[in-house]
């Protein structure tokens, strides 16, 4: 198993750069997830990290050597498509066979059985291990893919939107099958999605891209409690962050036409924003509505989602989402007053968009 | 009163029994989600209601008229598909007004018509755009001002924003759902996506292999599930499930959950209530969604020790993987509260706990009361 890193990698195609001097650092044994919307550069870093695009500038290293000029053979990595790629006719074993007998790995009988009983165990498809892949489930061809990276014992897995296919319950039961399955090989995962939930749950660190650069690295919990900018802000969490642009004036924050609302000494502190526009952003969780509340809107709508309710909240032109718990009687046009959690509250730059709250790690993180 | 009544309703494609006498009543001006894996025969039964489709037995009642002899034209609904079937040449307006100009309505009707639809839709600064010039989101709202824009009796949408990226969808369900209350239309939405049904429907009518499994409010299907296909299908993280036995002790009652993998105490009238159900077979499966696993960090009376396998954070809240013996179940605890490897205690909330027929899947006991 081994680190990667990348030093101020670039990729043109043309005149656009997928990836704009991009430098991560990947431990060894990190499950680290590459997070954007599509044309992000997500891929495009992965294949130059298996070798299969060569970068215009910077450098990359594995296991802290420069692998600038070793073929995709030599990197030793694996990788794991959306498509599952499996030869059809053969069975389940014979698919897993297929990487150790290639030119560059090439392995007796003994180590070859050894290496997909290992594998087969390990992703609990034994009972498949002679059935044709053409019978199969779109779960169960994931799997036999996964497997076919496993048996290569390979420095790092790099994984490319695997479950994107798959439907909602079985990408959630494999959610928690991959971060079991990288625990116990502690191996080194880069995977990239554009899914913040796969992000969020199986990320040990996050890394959010967006047009090719890297906006934020950081732990599931830093991304969504501390948003670099507005960007990351919206993209992580559902639902959305509410971000309203309002006013900071003498100790609070008024949205004009809609509300305002007070901030006590210790919120206004946390806002490195002087008196001016600027744009708020607060989770949904972190609005509460209740007959304390400091200020008042209607309810423009109001979502079901089981374990708890998303109600949308009116206030003059602006709209924005609060939960509650799944008994709460609200209904369509109801007024209600509401308040914010002041500790959550963040605050961004009108112009930037560049997150300026100071957080307190030790709670925020 | 634009009611619509399906009454024993059979399909066959071929051999192949996709709708199997299905009966379902929807209720002047209520919003019905047809909600189902691909393959469960909700689009089917969309279409046939439109008149897309013929069926081989049973009636379709809109109005209290049958309408299996009238053609789609004629039953005056609006159908909208999931992908923007808009013309291409046309402008949004002229997209959105070309059910009116078969009508012959007059100019002006036309434009005040439109007008009132694109406002309630605000689009009404792309009225002159071509739809090649449109978003996805932005395409569909034209489609449904086209369907809208006829003032129909009902609508039936098929997957409507299915095709738009995840963000656009959670702002077209509130959309959606506001229009619906000022347009007051019967609304028939087939989806396979659950939170899109439970945001958006009045009530939601699940549908597995040609036969409907349950009608009921959200919280209705969300708390008392009829059966493990449709505990299952609805909720996110899914119901944890697994095979469960009963028995009683001195005022309480244990149970096991797998292969004796774990036992919690329940009350002691459980044994009753859930066998005196089970009395045609003893095998039980146990349903229990995440937030009815309650997990604390310190050891509790009636809370039994496990391993917190793998923290999924996400954001709000957490879902941690329990490891309970050979099993696992997953629990929802808030953000931060449990960190992998880490022994917590847990126990099932008895009020969350549902029980299931091995054999039949059926539920056993609607949700013990509180």
């Amino acid at each position: 198993m081994a680190g990667v890193g990348l030093d101020g990698v670039t990729k043109r195609f043309g005149r656009h750069a997928a990836v704009d001097a991009l430098s991560l650092d990947i431990a060894d044994g990190e499950f680290f997830v590459l997070l954007g919307p599509t044309g992000a550069g997500k891929t495009t870093t992965l294949r130059l990290i298996a070798g299969l695009e060569k970068p215009d500038e910077g450098e990359i290293a594995i296991g802290g050597k420069n692998v600038g000029d070793w073929s995709v053979a030599e990197r030793d990595v694996a990788m794991v498509f959306q498509y599952y790629s499996l030869y059809p006719r053969y069975t389940v074993r014979q698919n897993l066979a297929f990487p150790l007998k290639s030119k560059v790995h090439r392995y007796g009988p003994a180590e070859i059985d050894r290496r997909i009983a290992g594998a087969a165990r390990m992703l609990r498809i034994e009972h498949l291990l002679d059935r044709k892949t053409d019978k199969l489930s779109g779960g169960e061809m994931q799997r036999v893919s996964i497997g076919r990276a496993i048996v290569r014992e390979p420095r790092v897995f790099l994984m490319d939107e695997p479950l994107s296919n798959l439907d909602a319950k079985l990408r959630e039961a494999l959610r928690s099958e991959l971060k079991d399955l990288q625990m116990r090989l502690r191996a080194t995962f880069l995977f990239v999605t554009h899914d913040q939930i796969e992000a969020m749950s199986m990320g040990d660190k996050v890394g959010v891209l967006n047009h090719g650069r890297i906006i934020q690295v950081g732990t599931p919990g830093e991304i969504y409690g501390a948003p670099h900018d507005t960007f990351v802000a919206a993209f992580v969490g559902t639902p959305a962050m509410n971000l309203i642009k309002g006013e900071l004036s003498g100790g609070r924050i008024a949205v004009p036409g809609a509300f305002a609302l007070p901030l006590d000494d210790a919120g206004r502190r946390r806002l490195m924003l002087n008196d001016g526009p600027l744009i708020v952003g607060i989770r949904a969780e972190d609005v509460r509505l209740g007959g304390e509340g400091v200020a008042a809107a209607r309810v423009h709508h109001v979502e079901n989602h089981g374990v708890e309710k998303i109600v949308t909240l009116r206030a003059g032109d602006c709209l924005f989402k609060a939960t509650v718990p799944a008994m709460s009687p609200v209904a369509v046009e109801d007024s209600v007053r509401f308040a914010w959690n002041q500790d959550k509250v963040q605050g961004f730059d009108a112009e930037t968009g560049l997150n300026r709250t100071r957080h307190d790690m030790a709670a925020g993180g | 009163m634009a009611a619509i009544v399906l009454k024993d309703i059979e399909k066959y494609f071929g051999d192949n029994y996709v709708i199997r006498k299905l009966n379902l009543t929807i209720a002047h001006k209520e919003f019905v989600v047809l909600l189902g894996p691909s393959g469960c025969g909700k689009t089917t039964t969309l279409r046939a209601i439109a008149g897309l489709e013929e069926i081989d037995a049973g009636d379709i009642l809109i109005e209290s008229k049958k309408v299996q002899t009238l053609q789609a034209g004629d039953r005056d609904i609006a159908f909208v598909f999931q992908l923007f079937a808009l013309y291409p040449h046309l402008t949004a307006y002229e997209n959105i007004a070309f059910p009116l100009r078969a009508t012959r309505e007059s100019a002006a009707m036309v434009d005040a018509r439109v007008g009132e639809v694109a406002r309630s839709l605000r689009i009404e600064h792309l009225l002159k755009r071509r739809p090649s010039a449109l978003s996805g989101g932005d395409m569909q709202r034209v489609a449904i001002g086209r369907a809208l824009v006829r003032r129909p009796k009902a609508m039936l949408m098929d997957e409507p924003i299915g095709a738009l990226d995840a963000k656009l969808r959670e702002d077209m369900r509130t959309e959606l759902k506001r229009l619906h209350l000022e347009n007051e239309s019967t609304t028939v939405y087939v989806t396979h996506d659950q939170v899109e049904a439970m945001a958006l429907a009045d009530r939601i009518a699940i549908m597995n292999e040609g036969v409907l499994q349950q009608v009921g409010t959200p919280d209705d299907v969300y708390q008392h599930p009829a059966n493990l296909f449709v505990a299952q299908f609805v909720g996110s993280p899914v119901m944890n499930v697994t095979k469960a036995s009963i028995a009683p002790e001195a005022g309480v009652t244990r149970v096991m959950i797998g292969d004796g993998d774990a036992a919690f105490e329940f009350a002691g009238e459980l044994e009753r209530r859930v066998a005196a159900l089970a009395t045609t077979d003893r095998e039980i499966m146990l349903g229990v969604r995440p937030e009815g696993v309650l997990v604390t960090r310190q050891q509790s009376a009636g809370y039994i020790p496990v391993e917190a396998h793998i923290v999924e954070p996400l954001g709000a809240y957490d879902i941690v993987d329990l490891k309970v013996g050979g099993q696992f179940l997953r629990a929802r605890t808030p953000s931060g509260y449990a960190r992998a490897g880490e022994r917590v205690w847990a126990r099932l909330d008895e009020a969350q706990t549902h029980f299931f027929s091995a054999r039949t899947g059926e539920a056993l006991d609607r949700r013990l009361e509180r």
